[in-house]
Formats: C-alpha cells, sequence, structure tokens
C-alpha cells in the first residue's frame, strides 16, 4: 500500500506543470512550475543530503551547500560556453559527471577531516570548512573569478528539447530527485544503512562488532556529497552560472533551515522544508512590507519549529496521534 | 503515513496560492506599465538601496506615476547583493508580476546576473541600477541590457592625468581591496597616469581587512608622492584612521566609494587628512549646476525629515539617472510596449538625457553610457565636510576614449593586470 502511494504522488508531480497550466496563467505556470516547484526540488535535494547525514548517521553537517558548490564550481570550470572561460572544452556529458565526481571526492575529505567530531564541534568544523572555501573563491580570481563568480552555464539541451524551459527543467530535476530519493531508501535498508544507524544510536557497540566506524562515517559523507553535488549541478544550471554568495553563510544557513523545518525524521522532509522556504522566500515581500518581509519568514520558521519541534513532518505524526486518540476515546 | 498526510497539505496550499494568483485582472490595451524596482534592502548596501526607492519615488511622485497616458505601476523587490538572489528576484518580477521593464540592480555581481537572464528573454528590457561592473556591457553584451549610468572605471576619467600634469606627482602608492570593483577604479586610474608616465606601486588587501599598519609603514616609508586609495566602506574608514594615527602626511587621491557622506560624518581622526583628498566620480556633494541644485533641493524637501540624507547618494542619483532613461523612451513611443518593446528599446538606444547631476547621457553600441564625470575636493563648507566638483570630464566612454579593441586588448581588470602599462613610444 505504501509503494501504491509513492507512485501516486510521484506521477501527481511528474503532472503537475499540467495541471498548474490548467489553473494558471501561462507565464505564472511557467513560474511556478520552474521557479518554485523546480528551485524547491534543487534545494530540496542540496537538504536531503543534510537530512540524510543526519537522520541516518547522526551527523548536522554545515558543508552541504559548500560541497554543492564545488560541484557547480567544477561543472562551471569544464564547460564550455561559461564566461570566463577558465578551462572550458569539456561538454556538459563530461562536465557534469566531473562535478559530481568533485562533490563526492569533497565530501570524502570533509568526512575525514571531521571524522573524529560530533555534535556542536562536528557543526563548528564543518561550518569552517564551508566558510574556508567560500573565502578562497571570493578571493582567488585565476580559477573562481573571485567575486563575479562564473557566469553563463546554461545548460545541455536533451533531444532537441532546451534545459532553459522550464517544463524541462523541472522533470529533469524531478526525475533526479526521486532516483536520489529512492536510493537513499535503498541504501539505509541495505547492510551499511544499518550499521550507519547503528553508529548513530551507539558508535561504541558497532565498532566493539567489528565494524570501522571511521571508514563508515568517511562514506556516508560521500554519498552524501555525491546527492549534493547533483544539486549543486542543477542549482548552477539553474541560477545560468555560479558566484561566491551561493555558496556563502547565508546560503548554508538557508539549506539547514530548509531541512529543520520539513524536518530530520525523513528524507522527505527536506523537500516539504525546501517547498515552504521557496514559497516564503518568493512571496514573503508581496505580502508583507518590503522592507521588513525577513521579519515575516522568520516568523514563520519560528512558529513552525516552536509549534513542531520535528518540522513539519512532525505535525502529521502530531495530527495522527491525536486522531487515533480522540478515537480510542469513543 | 505521516508523509502522504503532510505531503496532502501541501498540495493543498499549493492549489490555495494557486487560486489567489488567478484572482489577478486580466492585461487591458491601455493597462498600466509594470516597472518592476530591484535594489539591496538588505545586506551591506542596504543605506544605498533605501536611497534608491526614495529618489526613484520622488521622481515617479513628480510626473504622477503617469506617461504616454499610461500609468506606471512601481513594484518593488529587493535582494541582498548577492548574484542568485538577484535572479531569484527578477524571475519573479518577470514572471510571477509580470513586469514589462526592471530597474535594477545595484551591485556588480548581480548585475552580470541580470545581463546573463536578460539575454534569455523577448519583450522584456533590464535597464540596469547601480551596478558598476565594466563587464555588464563591455564584453558579451545583453541586447535587452540598458545601462544609463557610468562603470567604475569611468569613474576614475581624468584622475590620472589630474594627478600626473596638475599635482605634478611622477610616482604613487595604490592601497585597494583585492576584489572586483577595486580592481575595476584601479584599472581606470592606472591607464591614465601610467600612459601619462607615472609610476605605480600596488597594495591590495582582502575585503574585510581592518589592520593595515604593516601596509601603512611601507607606504609611508616609500619614495611615493601621493597615496591613491580604493577601499569600500568600513575598510576604508580603517585605512584613513590609521592612516592619520600613524602621521601619514602624502596627499590622498581616492576612489568613488570613499568620497562619500557615510565616511565623512564618521567621527575619528581620519576626517583631519581626509579634507583636500581628491577624487573622481559621477556625483559630488556641490555641483556648480542648476539641474543638480534643484535635484538637491527637491531631494532635501522630500526627504531630509524621512530619513533621508543631506544630499542623495551615488545609489539614489544612478538609480534616478537610469530611470530617466527608461521615462525619456516611454515618452517617446507614447507609452507603447508593443510588438516585443522593439520601438521602445530602439527609443532607449537612441535616448539622450540628462541626468540629475546635469551630465548629458547618451549610449554606446554596446548600450552603455557615455557621459560625464567629475573631479572632487573634500572642502570644509557650512561647518561640514563635503565633496565639491572642481573639474569635469565631457562625454567619458567605457574605453576612456581609447579605441575598442585596444581597450579590449589589454584584458579584464584584475590584480595581476591593473592596467598600468606605459605608452608606446
Amino acid at each position: 500500500m505504501r509503494r501504491g502511494i509513492a507512485i501516486a504522488a510521484a506521477l501527481l508531480l511528474l503532472a503537475l506543470p499540467w495541471l498548474l497550466h490548467a489553473v494558471l496563467p501561462a507565464n505564472q505556470a511557467g513560474f511556478w512550475t520552474g521557479n518554485i516547484l523546480g528551485r524547491a526540488l534543487v534545494f530540496g535535494i542540496i537538504a536531503m543530503s543534510l537530512t540524510f547525514l543526519a537522520t541516518y548517521g547522526g551527523f548536522v553537517s554545515l558543508a552541504q551547500m559548500m560541497i554543492a558548490g564545488v560541484a557547480g564550481y567544477t561543472l562551471a570550470i569544464f564547460v564550455e560556453g561559461a564566461v570566463p572561460r577558465i578551462v572550458g572544452g569539456a561538454g556538459y556529458a563530461l562536465a557534469i559527471p566531473l562535478g559530481v565526481l568533485a562533490a563526492t571526492l569533497m565530501g570524502l575529505l570533509v568526512g575525514a577531516i571531521a571524522v573524529r567530531t560530533r555534535d556542536i564541534y562536528l557543526l563548528m568544523i564543518t561550518l569552517s570548512l564551508s566558510m574556508g572555501v567560500f573565502r578562497f573563491v571570493e578571493t582567488n580570481i585565476t580559477w573562481f573569478n573571485g567575486y563575479e563568480g562564473i557566469r553563463n552555464v546554461v545548460g545541455p539541451s536533451l533531444w532537441g528539447l532546451d534545459f532553459r524551459n522550464p517544463w524541462v527543467f523541472y522533470h529533469v530535476t524531478l526525475g533526479t530527485a526521486v532516483l536520489l530519493f529512492a536510493g537513499v531508501m535503498y541504501l539505509v535498508r541495505s547492510p551499511f544503512g544499518l550499521v550507519l544507524q547503528g553508529i548513530r544510536d551507539n558508535p561504541r557497540r558497532v565498532a566493539a562488532l567489528g565494524y570501522n566506524v571511521a571508514l563508515h562515517r568517511i562514506a556516508a559523507f560521500g554519498v552524501a556529497g555525491f546527492i549534493a553535488g547533483c544539486g549543486g549541478v542543477l542549482a548552477t544550471i539553474y541560477n545560468i552560472g555560479i558566484s561566491p554568495g551561493t555558496i556563502g553563510l547565508g546560503a548554508t544557513v538557508n539549506v539547514l533551515i530548509m531541512a529543520v523545518i520539513g524536518g530530520l525524521g525523513h528524507p522527505v522532509g527536506a523537500f516539504l522544508g525546501s517547498f515552504i522556504f521557496t514559497v516564503f522566500d518568493t512571496f514573503a515581500a508581496t505580502v508583507y512590507d518590503r522592507d521588513r518581509f525577513n521579519t515575516l519568514i522568520g516568523i514563520v520558521f519560528l512558529v513552525i519549529v516552536l509549534a513542531s519541534p520535528d518540522g513539519v513532518l512532525g505535525v502529521g505524526t502530531r495530527l495522527r496521534r491525536l486522531l487515533g486518540r480522540r478515537a480510542a476515546d469513543k | 503515513m505521516s508523509i502522504i498526510t503532510t505531503r496532502r497539505a501541501a498540495l493543498l496550499g499549493t492549489a490555495g496560492l494557486a487560486g489567489a494568483t488567478l484572482a489577478a485582472p486580466a492585461i487591458a490595451q491601455r493597462a498600466p506599465i509594470r516597472l518592476g524596482g530591484l535594489t539591496t534592502l538588505e545586506g551591506p548596501f542596504a543605506t544605498g538601496g533605501q536611497d534608491a526607492y526614495r529618489c526613484v519615488q520622488m521622481e515617479l511622485e513628480r510626473i504622477n506615476s503617469t506617461i504616454g497616458g499610461r500609468r506606471i505601476e512601481f513594484i518593488r523587490e529587493s535582494s541582498n547583493a548577492q548574484a542568485d538572489v538577484a535572479l531569484a528576484r527578477a524571475r519573479k518580477l518577470i514572471e510571477q508580476d509580470n513586469v514589462d521593464i526592471i530597474l535594477g540592480p545595484l551591485s556588480g555581481a548581480e548585475g552580470i546576473a541580470l545581463r546573463d537572464y536578460s539575454r534569455t528573454l523577448t519583450g522584456k528590457t533590464i535597464v540596469n541600477g547601480s551596478s558598476g561592473a565594466a563587464d555588464t556591457t563591455l564584453r558579451n553584451p545583453s541586447p535587452n541590457f540598458f545601462r544609463f549610468s557610468t562603470d567604475g572605471t569611468q569613474w576614475m576619467a581624468g584622475l590620472g592625468n589630474h594627478v600626473f600634469r596638475q599635482m605634478n606627482i611622477r610616482e604613487v602608492a595604490v592601497s585597494a581591496g583585492d576584489y572586483a570593483f577595486p580592481y575595476a577604479q584601479v584599472f581606470g586610474f592606472n591607464i591614465e597616469y601610467c600612459r601619462a608616465g607615472g609610476r605605480v606601486q600596488h597594495y591590495w588587501a582582502p575585503l574585510g581587512t581592518t589592520d593595515f599598519s604593516a601596509q601603512i609603514a611601507q607606504i609611508n616609508r616609500s619614495s611615493a608622492g601621493a597615496v591613491v586609495v580604493v577601499h569600500g566602506g568600513t575598510d576604508g574608514l580603517a585605512f584613513m584612521t590609521q592612516y592619520a594615527q600613524s602621521g601619514g602626511n602624502k596627499p590622498l587621491i581616492a576612489g568613488s566609494i570613499m568620497a562619500d557622506q557615510t565616511m565623512l560624518s564618521a567621527r575619528g581622526p581620519h576626517r583631519r587628512v581626509m579634507v583636500g583628498m581628491i577624487s573622481g566620480g559621477p556625483i559630488a556633494d556641490v555641483i556648480d549646476d542648476p539641474t543638480w541644485r534643484e535635484f538637491v533641493e527637491r531631494y532635501r524637501r522630500r526627504w531630509l525629515n524621512e530619513g533621508g540624507f543631506q544630499s542623495p547618494s551615488i545609489h539614489g542619483v544612478n538609480y534616478t539617472t537610469n530611470l530617466y532613461g527608461i521615462l525619456h523612451a516611454l515618452r517617446e513611443v507614447d507609452g507603447d510596449l508593443g510588438n516585443n518593446q522593439e520601438a521602445f528599446q530602439r527609443a532607449l538606444a537612441a535616448a539622450r538625457i540628462t541626468a540629475p547631476t546635469g551630465a548629458a547621457v547618451r549610449l554606446d553600441h554596446n548600450r552603455q553610457a557615455i557621459s560625464d564625470i567629475f573631479l572632487n575636493r573634500i572642502e570644509e563648507r557650512d561647518g561640514r565636510a563635503q565633496v565639491v566638483a572642481f573639474a569635469r570630464a565631457e562625454g567619458v566612454n567605457q574605453t576612456l576614449n581609447t579605441p575598442e579593441q585596444q581597450f579590449l586588448a589589454l584584458g579584464a581588470p584584475s590584480r595581476d593586470n591593473p592596467g598600468c602599462v606605459p605608452a608606446a613610444s
């Protein structure tokens, strides 16, 4: 039954652009498809890399946006047509895998550096790593073109379908998100995932059973790096390029906010969180005072976290428990 | 199960929001012109962004928000000076709010991002706000991006020659921020100064530097006859304060964002060394021009009691200049934006306007402003330090009046390419 519902949900998401088209004027349907749903999925993928680590490994990493940026910068450096041309010459078919590979390696590196830290220390070391990379790309001209970043990464054409078309972008992003989501769900039931959850609950006992805790941790960061890299590539194409602001402190914290308001209990929370974040980020200035719309965004997030410490995901559980109790009373 | 419940809830929410946007009225024939504003009301340039909207609002009120028989609806958005945020806001303005024209953005990287975005649009126009990166229009320009304000390199026009010829200084020390905007400004200074025969020693410091003591010690000991300072915001203040405290007594030359009321109104020892400082830029507090005096008068009447500055800021003036370009073109085509804005864009490209400073503005083939640049000196007037224009370079183009191919061959400004090439002899 669970699988049936998941398939129905995927079909609904697949058909969503056409449903939007039926109820909205053409340009607004395009806007919702590309810039609300598409953007939410892209950042959902990056947030899911954080949720994966936090939910199944117990590691809250603030390096995920930076790792996504590594993929984005690698893509921008190698792909033909980017401005300015750093290396160039590669097609998207080569540059995209290179980007994802670079992010995976960066994930492994972050995991290896942070392997002995937990909790707040892990948070600090991942934050300092991402700020270090941020400052580096901001000041390095030769490879990253400094403050202005690398522009004009327009994305490939797939069988004559232009990536800049919101429908194409949405469906490619949706496909990527579904594959990664299914991959995570598969992985956490595999022996690797079970060991990871064991590490989360009691690393000493896992070590006593003969597993190499450090290696499993580093591998988990590598997997999260791969996921973040996929998100980073899509984000770079979505933004037609990349600049240091994309991986700055604000962006890093935004990814954490998405994961937290969505809920750290299940990977789907990342997508819920990024959807809520995107909607408010886009429309807060329209519904509230333009000089102070950040206040509204802050209040909404505060309310979500206050009402349900485990994010939007927790609201469902709470409601069900409430309804269940009422039914039991009868 | 919890997942399914919440996803349903999220979808319901989407449907609700979608329903709300449906209520927007259909576009009629003489419907209002929708002008989207994009500036930074958060982040490091928030005060400049607020002033930009002050000036735009004032000028729209002046024409009663009507042009060519059509009302202008001004829709304001805000970014935080980051390229991807500016891009998301611009997309919202174009695709969701359905604006015809965007006026903005404020800072360099945002400008380049929006230039790229404008290339993907048809029948929409982006007119710059106050962003001043040269490459926005110099390299890979977009047919839908127009800039009636001058860029960071142009702002230094005349300064190099003034230092070499009038001040008779043969060697300078340049202390500048290690990022794009100072690169562009240093480039603009060096082009003239080195061609005239001057020698330059560069000292770079990353954005956010607070301790310049080592650099200042080197500069004070060097044989340089003057110091050229191109730092922004608090970095500039830190440099000036430490320079004054170290007893620095070389004449000071400065970039456009150093000679600014935010610096002059701050208290501290820097004020002593800053009086007499020479700088270049698109505006000054005091310009001997009736258009400017009238504009400043109007600005002070409207805003002095509502949080405005003593004199409009550089961002406010740049946004106003670009707004003048839009209004001029709209008047020319009688508010007609039909046919994918073809006539409107032609009128924009051919526009000849007068900026609030009294400077004449026209566009080159890259849709970039050719306009006047002022040479300024800081003087004590009416009991406070003010930036006073004492000379004016007319009709400065983006390549500082060197042939374009020759200028492009110099490459983009950077720390390794500061534009110091001696004249070919």
